[in-house]
């Protein structure tokens, strides 16, 4: 889970990273009333996942309440990307003399983490990796040793921090590293880490992604839960226990296995271009050893998609016994008519391995107008994308 | 024969009294794995199905030289459970749980490696099989036979899926790494096996979106592999920043698409199929040709 920076902020708070907190607020008169208690000029900031908010007017600055409360109404409902900015973080402005960038983040490849660092922040570090890589440090980090104190230092002289703030940077490096390890997180970035005019050090901007597997023992992990942001759809599905991402498309999508889905969605993609461009609306996992229930309440849950058209069901049994698989179709639609709702969308299912016979029978002998049986997938893939497109057009 | 299990494995299950483990062990056992031992702290002395459970791996490996270890110990105590297995020194450990902590996945293969004394496949993967002659983990025995072919995955079920589309040829050993962001054995690690092993003649590799893992393989198979390989990589249509299913299946930017991943094998001459079936015809035109 990417956090927002206010988010980061506080989790900085929590671990004696410097920094600017300030307060979030979804109003302009809420900004004012934030800017008053600070009483200094200000910095008005949109809260939005995405980087780049500076450029796209997304960050203003406020020398009293009044303008404070301005700039809000300024930066309120601006579109950043794609993402509506609905809260602005107000917090005292900084003078800066100088902007430094600093992270650490989980290294897939060498299985380990890594350190950067630069003395050349406040732009995107990407920017810098490409144009000056020699201004950008890179040293990996023992998941068992850690950011030690040597470690923090050697970090600092490899990115040539000046020697009268190398003690700051370096306890700011290891309170950063605490941030990483308690916080379960898999990226901590600061950028920029400034330098006020006053000498002293500051985290003027974070970025932070907690790891979602550690969610169990996090305690602040629920509190950040962004749910006024997450589509409908995936709230619901997240009720169920279900693995859903909503996409856009008229297909709706049902698998077990990351994999095999990820694959799904890719082998309709591709022969939806023959039917007028269908796509995947949606991917669920239903996982391995799957139950009727499960199945049945995936179902509800791509059915009720008013996106979707048709909807394709391919699993592959290896644990999940197919004849469960097909109970599970059977026992939604039943649900679904008893609820006065009775599904309208076509269903294709390709089902194969452990007990696919018996899956098959099952699917054949309820005799639905619905559902039909598509022997493997690359041809349920064409079939389903042909019935979308017709019921599409038949609109 | 095979990699990594083959006739001489001895298998023990951390977790075998807890319901996925009691129900694989009785899967591995029914497909003729040589399962000798359990271990669940606090429980020596019971049993599963006539095997026997133990207190700890040490204990288990000094009572039946066991060589492998089959991991399904819930999330929040995986991380011990494993530092246990190594500690041991048990050549082999397959976790199998999903769901771990990525910094305790990344203490625990540390703590691997400076041991050097274990393997670990996984976490969050089926496990590995050697068809006919032995079984870690969650893949079922009966889709496929034992073959001359050798297949490496990050994902479970696109395994499964590869394994019966090539059920004619059979296979030598299949090897789910896990879809997780760090894995105890990569696509490499495989390639490498397999490469070694007189009795694999080609190698699927099945890949997905995230990481830079499939490049670094292509980059392995330009300079090392010999034998054939072909590819296939899912998530050509998945969107940036959403995480499929997996914890380590997402795209960041410009990193970690399949059409950079496809891209990248096809330049060291490895084929990809557009879907498993396509892929599992490309292999099946190697292994006719012969």
């Amino acid at each position: 889970m990417d956090l927002y920076e206010y988010q980061a902020k506080e989790l900085f708070l929590k671990h004696d990273v410097p920094t600017t907190p300030g307060e979030v607020c979804t109003t302009p008169e809420a900004a004012e009333a934030i800017a008053t208690r600070i009483g200094k000029p200000v910095v008005v900031k949109a809260q939005v996942k995405v980087g780049g908010r500076g450029k796209a007017g997304g960050v203003k600055l406020a020398e009293d309440p009044a303008e404070a409360k301005a700039r809000a109404t300024d930066i309120l409902g601006l579109d950043i990307k794609g993402h509506t900015v609905h809260r602005v973080l107000v917090a005292q402005a900084s003078d800066i003399a100088e902007e430094y960038y600093v992270s650490f983040m989980l290294d897939r490849a060498n299985r380990c983490f890594l350190a950067m660092a630069s003395v050349e922040g406040g732009v995107e570090i990407e920017e810098v990796a490409a144009n000056n890589p020699d201004a950008l440090a890179m040293i990996r980090v023992d998941a068992l040793e850690g950011c030690t104190e040597a470690k923090a230092r050697e970090i600092v002289a490899a990115a040539k921090f000046d020697a009268k703030i190398a003690d700051q940077v370096v306890n700011v490096l290891m309170k950063l590293w605490e941030v990483l390890v308690k916080e379960d997180a898999t990226l901590v970035e600061v950028n920029p880490l400034v330098l006020t005019p006053e000498g002293q050090i500051l985290a003027l901007d974070g970025k932070v992604t907690i790891d979602d597997n550690a969610a169990y023992r996090l305690e602040s992990y629920e509190g950040m839960v962004d749910r006024a942001g997450t589509d409908p759809i995936e709230l619901r599905a997240k009720e169920f226990d279900l693995n859903y991402v909503k996409l856009t498309g008229d297909v709706g999508i049902i698998g077990n296995g990351a994999g095999l889905v990820m694959s799904t969605l890719d082998v309709v993609a591709y022969a939806g271009e023959e039917f007028g461009g269908m796509k995947p609306a949606n991917f669920l996992d239903i996982g391995g050893g799957a139950s009727a229930t499960v199945m049945a309440n995936g179902l509800d849950i791509v059915l009720n998609d008013p996106e979707v058209q048709a909807v394709f069901v391919n699993v592959f049994g290896g644990i999940t016994s197919c004849d469960a698989v097909a109970n599970g179709v059977i026992q939604a639609l039943e649900l679904l008519e008893k609820q006065g709702t009775p599904a309208t969308k076509p269903i294709v299912c390709r089902i194969d391995g452990n007990n696919a016979i018996e899956g098959r029978r099952i699917l054949t002998d309820a005799k639905h107008p619905l559902i039909e049986i598509v022997d493997t997938m690359d041809d349920a893939a064409r079939r389903v994308a042909e019935l979308a497109a017709a019921r599409k057009a038949g609109k | 024969m095979a990699i990594w299990l083959d006739e001489n494995s001895k298998i023990i299950v951390q977790g075998m009294t807890g319901s996925e483990g009691t129900k694989h062990t009785r899967r591995m056992v029914a497909s003729g794995a040589n399962v000798v031992g359990g271990v669940t702290p606090g429980k020596a002395g019971q049993e599963v199905d006539g095997i026997l459970v133990f207190n700890s791996v040490q204990d288990a490996m000094a009572a039946t030289g066991a060589n492998v270890t089959v991991v399904f110990v819930p999330p929040k105590f995986a991380k011990a459970a494993v530092i246990e297995a190594v500690d041991a020194q048990i050549p082999l450990a397959v976790v199998i749980t999903e769901g771990i902590p990525v910094h305790d996945t990344a203490e625990f293969f540390q703590y691997s490696q400076n041991s050097g004394k274990t393997r670990i496949i996984g976490p969050n993967c089926p496990g590995i099989i050697t068809p006919g002659v032995s079984n870690a983990g969650i893949i079922p025995s009966d889709i496929t036979k034992s073959g001359r072919i050798g297949l490496v995955s990050k994902s479970g079920t696109l395994t499964y899926q590869m394994m019966y589309e090539l059920r004619d040829f059979g296979f030598s050993t299949c090897v789910g790494i896990g879809g997780d962001p760090i894995i105890g054995t990569t696509h490499i690690d495989a390639l490498q096996a397999f490469q070694d092993d007189p009795n694999t003649d080609a190698i699927v590799m099945i890949g997905e979106i995230g990481g830079d893992a499939e490049e670094r393989a292509a980059a392995y198979i330009g300079k090392h592999i010999t034998k054939p390989v072909v590819g296939y990589v899912a998530g050509f249509t998945a969107p940036e920043g959403k995480t499929m299913g997996h914890a380590g299946a997402i795209v960041s930017g410009s990193a970690g698409t399949a059409a950079a991943k496809q891209e990248a094998l096809e330049a060291v001459g490895v084929k990809v199929g557009k879907t498993p079936s396509a892929t599992a015809q490309l292999m099946r035109e190697i292994m006719t040709k012969g």
